[in-house]
């Protein structure tokens, strides 16, 4: 974090010497600026991404080079087996890999950290409405990288009953190893995260409502916004069950309720004492969050998206109002899908269809919004840099992911390829092809207004580039897995005939992966030179419309050193009516404000 | 550079189609990635699923090509004519909403059929009475226990022939099981048979499928059922009736003579 001087603009223009312990542990550390949280947020999502992606190196190597040697970190972590992969430990590896995915990195990354950063000053306000809540929803994030980090180190080396959680091999310590202690501490960090993600939505949903800048209307929010305040929504009214679920299958473990599970189970050759409780319960209610929770994952993305491509496509994003409502379309939609999720877990076939219906429906909104993509970039002025590129390659994967949601919507084809590798495809088509390539176009796009300085365009490209590639090398051929029946979570798919043939796409898959993560050093290097090094960026080096840019880079305390006053909505590039090809949010009609300092241009 | 991209992203949809197609042709060196061999005489879902590649494959490609286009023609670096400056299209949008709804609203449709079929039309006998199991399946960590009422028809009667892991079905009748789970879930999943159900402690299910090809096949669990999960495998033989019910007579002889051998041990 550069600090914050210069312009005059900042509240707290200290020098370093009168800089205490107490002022810089409530500066940076105990924060209540939305924009020190924000950054807070990206550097541990951050940091969990890399732990997560390790994991799931370790599957890979698995499906790859089964029970052989892992080389280098493999006798590190698992002296005892001689550095093997042990069903047990793979197990917890998937397991934890989806779950720090979701719940430490996706979710928290769009809104703690861009949702944190962005929501103030997009919409003119000096910071959130409820500036302490905020820091809190920070903090109680560590009682959750505390436990689940923890986790990894008690018997059975971290939760294994998978991201799901399915009861009752959650629910019993006595059915499988990693559903003991580290089941509990997994429940207990869930939780966690749930009161986070509360505290941040109500702040998010109240200072949207309440403190937008004078003029600046809903149907004036930048996607962004519109993205984060749906979420913000989604959460609201879907968290309270999954919490409450969790809390239920808490006492199951601990004080020997039963809600999830049946009467007279035998589980490692002892009758359970507990029973009346149904197995399915856990998964409606476990879903009823967990699907809207995917779109938790995609909104925010799909709103930051929009704006990175109106910018770089020079020209307004083409239907603001139809994506707006395509994205009310998909949260509405969201809540009464759950049950394709379920569709043979034993559930009413009847109700099987009524889901069927519903979530072939969500693929209408989601299409709107990929033609409004396409009519964007049509007749623009297209500029490649690192962001544009990594939203376009936002557009193209949601494509594929959301395709693929149509095979599995089918019922009767999901019958077959249900807790496959097609469906792996399809949520990482989603979800990585997705939301993590907007996050990075997202990162390299508010980078200035972060920190001040500009990322370096080239490493950023070449980033770009790689990721790509291997990413699609490492996801597309799930699909062809999936197709031959290629079950997900089993430590050794090729003890079954039928599967033992995939062993060199698998190799293939898992070479293409390692050499992924590997791509992420060029971002890394990137990333941490830039913030010391780069080219000081000036106010708004994108030649962008959003408020953001209009405010010092990086903002002080409280944002802006003049009252935004907003006369239009935030896509107005290459407007006739001025001769610039944008046309600030801010900017009086007719008449060009003066921006205080010139624009850097920058390397497209 | 523009053109570089714009080719980049034209490369994605032309060798994603081509993969799907090598794999589906069976062309090398993709031999065998693509659906297992087919043993049961419904295969509605493999047309449902090859109905699904056709349509969505024309979206895929169509939106690579659109994109590809767009991205190459509007290059900034070599387009020299005006920003078209629209804010959208009313007409449009009816468009390419209405023609994607209908097209989905036919597939829920066309669909429903094959559904109804794999799980709500469990076959009849003449008397219109529901065909009763062949067998019962038992999931357990890590195995399949399966159970076969014997000559009474009856599940838990002394007659009763158990095996483990092995199931055999007759070919060329509506195989009907009855499948259920002991301990946690499970799911009961033969691939060359396109049929998967999730198998649930606490809950009677049935299943049914009409196999009409000979062979040994795999039966998978696809369900993560703890650290045993890879090898709860099982195995089931599909052969004529008359060597199903030879085999039943065979494996019912045995079980007898080992229950009086234990006897005798004690
Ligand atoms: C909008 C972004 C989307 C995201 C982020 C997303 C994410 C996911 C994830 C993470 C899963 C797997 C959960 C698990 O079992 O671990 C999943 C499953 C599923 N998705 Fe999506 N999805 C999206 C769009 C769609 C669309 C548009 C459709 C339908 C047209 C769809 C249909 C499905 C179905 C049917 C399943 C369940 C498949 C099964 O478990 O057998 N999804 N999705
Ligand atoms: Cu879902
Ligand atoms: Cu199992």
């Amino acid at each position: 974090m550069s600090s914050i001087t210069a312009d005059g603009q900042a509240s707290h223009a200290h020098t370093s010497s009168e800089f205490g312990v107490g002022e810089f542990l409530s500066t940076y550390v105990f924060s209540r600026d939305h924009k020190v949280i924000g950054i807070q947020f990206l550097f541990s999502t951050l940091l969990w991404f890399l732990v997560g992606g390790l994991l799931a190196i370790g599957i890979r190597w698995q499906l790859a080079w089964p029970w052989s040697d892992m080389p280098v970190i493999g006798p590190m972590l698992f002296s005892a087996e001689g550095g093997q992969i042990s069903p047990e430990f793979y197990t917890m590896l998937f397991t934890m890999h989806a779950t720090v995915m979701t719940f430490l990195v996706i979710i928290p990354i769009l809104a703690g950290a861009f949702g944190n950063y962005l929501i103030p000053l997009m919409i003119g306000a000096d910071d959130m409405a409820f500036p302490t809540l905020n820091m809190l929803s920070y903090w109680v994030m560590w009682p959750a990288f505390f436990f689940f980090g923890g986790s990894f180190f008690v018997a059975g080396n971290g939760a294994s009953s998978g991201w799901t959680s399915y009861p009752p091999l959650s629910s019993m310590p006595e059915a499988a190893p990693g559903s003991g202690l580290a089941q509990t501490m997994w429940l207990i960090a869930l939780t966690c995260v749930g009161i986070s993600s509360m505290m941040g939505s109500v702040n998010y949903m109240t200072t949207i409502i309440q403190m937008r800048a004078p003029g600046m209307t809903m149907m004036r929010l930048p996607m962004t916004i519109w993205g984060m305040f749906i979420t913000a929504l989604l959460q609201a009214f879907a968290l309270p069950v999954l919490t409450a679920a969790g809390f239920m299958q808490l006492t199951d473990r601990l004080f020997g309720t039963g809600f999830f599970v049946p009467e007279g189970l035998i589980v490692n050759n002892s009758e359970m004492a507990a029973g009346g409780g149904q197995p399915l319960l856990w998964q409606h209610l476990f879903w009823f969050y967990s699907h809207p929770a995917v779109y938790i994952m995609i909104l925010p993305a799909m709103g930051m998206v929009s704006d990175i491509l109106s910018c770089f496509a020079r020209k307004p994003l083409f239907g603001y109002k139809p994506m707006v409502y395509a994205i009310c379309g998909i949260a509405g939609l969201g809540f009464i899908v759950w049950g394709h999720h379920m569709f043979v877990s034993g559930m009413n076939p009847g109700l099987g269809m009524t889901f069927m219906v519903a979530t072939m429906m969500i693929a209408l909104p989601s299409a709107v919004k990929t033609f409004n993509w396409l009519g964007t970039i049509y007749g623009g002025k297209i500029q490649f840099t690192t962001p544009m590129l990594f939203a376009l390659s936002f557009v193209l994967m949601f494509v594929i992911g959301g395709l693929s949601g149509i095979f599995m919507a089918a019922t009767p084809v999901d019958i077959f390829i249900h807790d496959t590798y097609f469906i792996v495809a399809h949520f990482h088509y989603v979800l990585f092809g997705g939301t993590a390539m907007a996050v990075f176009g997202a990162i390299y796009f508010w980078f200035p207004k972060m920190f001040g300085r500009m990322m370096n365009e080239p490493l950023g490209k070449i980033h770009f580039l790689l990721t790509f590639i291997f990413m699609n090398g490492t996801f597309f051929t799930m699909h062809i897995l999936g197709a031959v029946g290629f079950p997900r979570r089993l430590a050794d798919p090729y003890h079954y005939e039928t599967f033992r043939h995939l062993l060199p796409m698998n190799q293939f898959m898992t070479i293409c992966a390692i050499l992924m993560v590997a791509s992420q050093i060029f971002f890394i290097v990137n990333f941490f030179y830039s913030i010391f090094f780069g080219p000081k960026a000036g106010r708004n080096p994108w030649h962008a419309n959003g408020l953001e840019w209009q405010a010092p880079s990086p903002p002080g305390h409280g944002n802006f050193d003049f009252q935004p006053i907003v006369y239009r909505g935030p896509y107005e590039y290459g407007s006739p009516e001025v001769d610039e090809d944008y046309y600030p949010q801010t900017q009086p009609p007719n008449e060009r404000g003066d921006t205080d300092e010139p624009a850097t241009m920058v390397d497209h | 550079m523009g053109r570089f991209w714009s080719l980049l992203f034209l490369s994605f949809p032309i060798l994603g189609t081509a993969i799907f197609v090598w794999s589906a042709m069976g062309w090398y060196p993709l031999e065998g990635y693509w659906f297992p061999e087919l043993v049961v005489a419904d295969d509605s879902i493999d047309h449902l699923f090859y109905v699904i590649l056709w349509m969505t494959g024309f979206v895929f490609i169509g939106t690579g090509i659109a994109m590809f286009w767009f991205l190459w023609k509007y290059d900034g670096k070599t387009y020299t004519g005006p920003v078209w400056y629209s804010h959208g299209s009313h007409l449009l949008e009816i468009i390419w909403s209405v023609i994607p709804a209908v097209i989905i609203l036919f597939l829920a449709i066309y669909q429903m059929d094959a559904w109804a079929g794999a799980r709500m039309r469990r076959p009849m006998l003449e008397n219109g009475q529901p065909k009763p199991p062949i067998a019962r399946v038992t999931g357990r960590q890590f195995e399949w226990k399966i159970q076969y009422p014997g000559d009474d028809k009856q599940f838990d009667t002394p007659d009763d022939l158990y095996t483990t892991n092995e199931l055999h079905v007759p070919r060329d009748e509506e195989v009907v099981l009855e499948i259920t789970s002991e301990d946690v879930l499970h799911s009961f999943f033969l691939p060359n048979f396109r049929e998967k159900q999730d198998v649930v402690p606490g809950m009677k299910q049935y299943i049914w499928f009409k196999p009409v090809k000979d062979g040994k096949y795999d039966i998978v669990c696809a369900e993560l059922c703890g650290w045993g999960h890879y090898k709860m495998k099982g195995q089931i033989t599909v052969e004529s009736s008359s060597d199903y019910r030879a085999w039943l007579k065979k494996a019912y002889d045995e079980q007898e003579l080992s229950e009086y051998s234990l006897a005798e041990a004690e």
